[in-house]
């Protein structure tokens, strides 16, 4: 473990502050890191990794022609594949860093993450899969825009989807440049770059097939690791969780109290809050909604959320079991700590829990696949936000907007190249000059905008005939602003990222989410019901035919028959 | 797809049918979901000693198997509205489709 040994104080004390942010805004992120030696294990297995992917790549540009194969791969995704695709889609390397960190740290706290980025799942597919396949073709404004005004709607959702995937983006990035200056002892800039690169190929060459097949092979691998992780853990303890449990508490400073909430959640507002925002975030995501369109029908739509709900759920039990291991063999084992034993500071800063625990369980091959694995994780996230933010550009603004539907499919598809290529351009851009900026607030921020913006006008467009084109982009717009003010406003960045003086926040809570939702909504009904005009009331009309298209699949695209 | 087939399908019983079942199926799931999950938050927020409860004489508490049953009852209810649907409902849907050609 030589590669972990050479940590200064200040990297400490950053990754500390970052994790007390995290901790105030729900985003688990990956920290402040220094520059480690080479780790020749994971750099090897991760070229593995890129140069199968690039084959795949490869086979997928030659049979990548149309627009519905470059957005939907041709709609021939299986049920069981989609489901894996969502897994790799929405499993973070954040999340699965961050939270094992937050179990690490805070024991049963890490639980409440746990469950809440998982129970936004179920609700996509009770109220919104089938009828997001039923309607809609590549983006989820397609759905909004069925009777609504087109150019309004889709500006306004473009916007709501760009600053979703821009916001994602750069954590990632920023994540990515830190992680990998860590585990695999790359210049942070090479890093982004690398990163940047390998994304652009994915989806400017093989579009949504290439994507899909990273996020599958990423969620196989993951899912590999954590599984083999927490094996190891649980075949130390005899697979007893009390003889683990029991270990955790004589061991962990803040003994007992790791078994019991703790101070994650103080004010029971901002709570329901976050909770708010971690679940109706998640229905309101533009890389996650994309998926639903790469299946054949709305039956296997419904398959796809039954799978992804399975393995992200099972993935976020591994992650907890992974916190407890880290606190009973990594804790105890001085190789791996800067301070004396028993004071939880770990080389590398806490986000490194599970990374320690790979090596302490598997040596420093597995540490070698793990960081590989790490690394891949990144690239499957970001290959999908850029082609849902290429989409936006190319379907949404483009075709519609700017050309007004008399685009060619052909015109389309090399548009949404193009914007692959300026938004990887961009990332790379943005990754860099944050690279010393706190982000652990944008993951927060950009599920709060999801929950506000898209998520109320996906489902007031498919639920109430009521809506019309202005009550739809007001409402979003609205929700989308206020989620932007209040998440400024708040302390997590007007105090500890602005630099503001302590207790000057205007906004106490730490999540919008509460109040943006809500006036997302109430703005969205009150803009119209008071929109009286001739097209509001032919709008109204048309819900019936909608109606009946999105329960019964009449008319759906399918993307599959070409 | 005619305007014509539109209307069969609204004057279909069937169609009726398959709305109000699927709709309360997928409603009551919903609630459900965010009954457990809205509840557990509020446990947390409300009465976190609750959750440090000991099972036994050991140090498990009861938070533990309370948090993984929120993760186990979201697959669970995928799962049973996925059965229902895929099942049921497509069999419903199909049966409205054939007559209103």
């Amino acid at each position: 473990m030589k590669r972990l040994t050479s940590f200064s104080l200040p990297a400490l004390g950053a990754a500390a502050t970052l994790f007390a942010t995290n901790v105030a805004l729900a985003a688990p992120d990956l920290g402040a890191a220094q520059k480690q030696e080479t780790n020749w294990h994971a750099i090897i297995m991760f070229v593995l990794f890129v140069g199968m992917t690039l084959v795949i790549t490869y086979f997928a540009a030659k049979r990548t022609k149309t627009a519905s194969d470059f957005y939907a791969a041709g709609g021939g995704i299986t049920g069981f594949q989609n489901g894996l695709a969502l897994a790799g889609d929405y499993m973070s390397a954040a999340s699965f860093l961050g939270i094992s960190a937050l179990v690490f740290g805070n024991g049963f706290d890490g639980l409440i993450y746990s469950v809440g980025w998982l129970v936004g799942w179920p609700l996509i597919l009770f109220l919104i899969a089938e009828r997001l396949r039923n309607l809609g073709k590549y983006t989820f404004a397609d759905v909004a825009s069925f009777r609504l005004s087109k150019t309004p709607v889709r500006i306004f959702a473009a916007t709501g989807s760009l600053i979703v995937v821009i916001f994602y983006l750069i954590g990632q990035m920023v994540g990515a440049g830190q992680l990998i200056k860590l585990l695999f002892g790359l210049e942070y800039w090479m890093a982004v770059c690398i990163v940047g690169a390998l994304m652009m190929i994915y989806v400017t060459f093989g579009g949504m097939k290439a994507t899909t097949w990273v996020q599958i092979i990423k969620a196989c691998l993951l899912l590999f690791g954590a599984s083999f992780i927490a094996f190891m853990v649980l075949l130390h303890f005899g697979f007893s969780f009390e003889a683990m449990f029991a270990k955790a508490v004589e061991v962990h400073p803040k003994k007992l109290a790791i078994m019991a909430p703790g101070s994650l959640v103080k004010d029971p507002i901002d709570a329901i809050s976050l909770a708010m925002a971690l679940m109706f975030g998640t229905a309101g995501l533009p890389h996650i909604l994309m998926r639903f369109f790469t299946v054949p029908d709305a039956k296997e739509a419904r398959k796809s959320v039954f799978y992804a709900t399975g393995f992200i759920g099972y993935f976020y039990i591994l992650t907890f079991i992974i916190g407890f291991g880290a606190i009973t063999l990594v804790a105890t084992d001085a190789q791996y700590l800067t301070g004396a034993l028993g004071t939880l500071n770990l080389k590398g800063g806490n986000n490194m829990a599970a990374v320690h625990l790979a090596h302490a369980v598997g040596g420093n091959l597995f540490l070698g696949f793990i960081s590989a694995v790490a690394f891949a994780t990144i690239l499957a996230v970001v290959s999908g936000l850029t082609l849902a933010g290429a989409s936006a550009i190319s379907h949404d603004l483009y075709a519609s907007v700017i050309a007004h539907g008399r685009s060619t499919e052909q015109a389309e598809v090399n548009v949404s190249r193009m914007a692959s290529i300026g938004l990887g351009v961009i990332a790379v851009m943005l990754g860099i000059m944050f690279e010393k900026q706190n982000v652990a607030f944008l993951v927060g921020l950009t599920f709060a905008i999801a929950a506000s913006a898209n998520f109320p006008i996906i489902v007031m467009s498919m639920f109430w005939k009521g809506l019309t084109t202005k009550g739809a982009v007001l409402g979003g717009f609205i929700g989308l602003l206020v989620a932007v003010v209040l998440t400024i406003l708040s302390p997590g960045v007007w105090e500890v990222v602005m630099g503001n003086p302590k207790g000057s926040a205007m906004f106490p809570y730490s999540n919008p989410a509460i109040f943006s939702v809500t006036l997302a909504f109430l703005a969205s009904w009150l803009f119209s019901v008071m929109d009286n005009s001739a097209q509001a009331q032919s709008e109204r009309a048309a819900f019936e035919d909608q109606f009946i298209r999105s329960q019964t699949g009449l008319g759906a695209s399918t993307a599959a028959s070409h | 797809m005619s305007t014509d087939s539109y209307a069969k399908i609204r004057n279909n019983p069937k169609f009726q049918e398959l709305v109000s079942k699927r709709s309360s199926f997928a409603w009551m799931l919903s609630i459900i979901m965010l009954v457990i999950y809205f509840g557990f938050i509020l446990i947390i927020a409300f009465a976190p000693a609750f959750l440090g409860t000991k099972l036994g004489s050991g140090v498990t508490t009861i938070g533990f198997p309370i948090g993984v049953g929120v993760i186990l009852s979201a697959i669970v209810l995928t799962g049973l509205y996925v059965r229902k649907a895929n099942g049921e409902y497509d069999e419903l849907t199909r049966q409205i489709l054939e007559e209103c050609k």
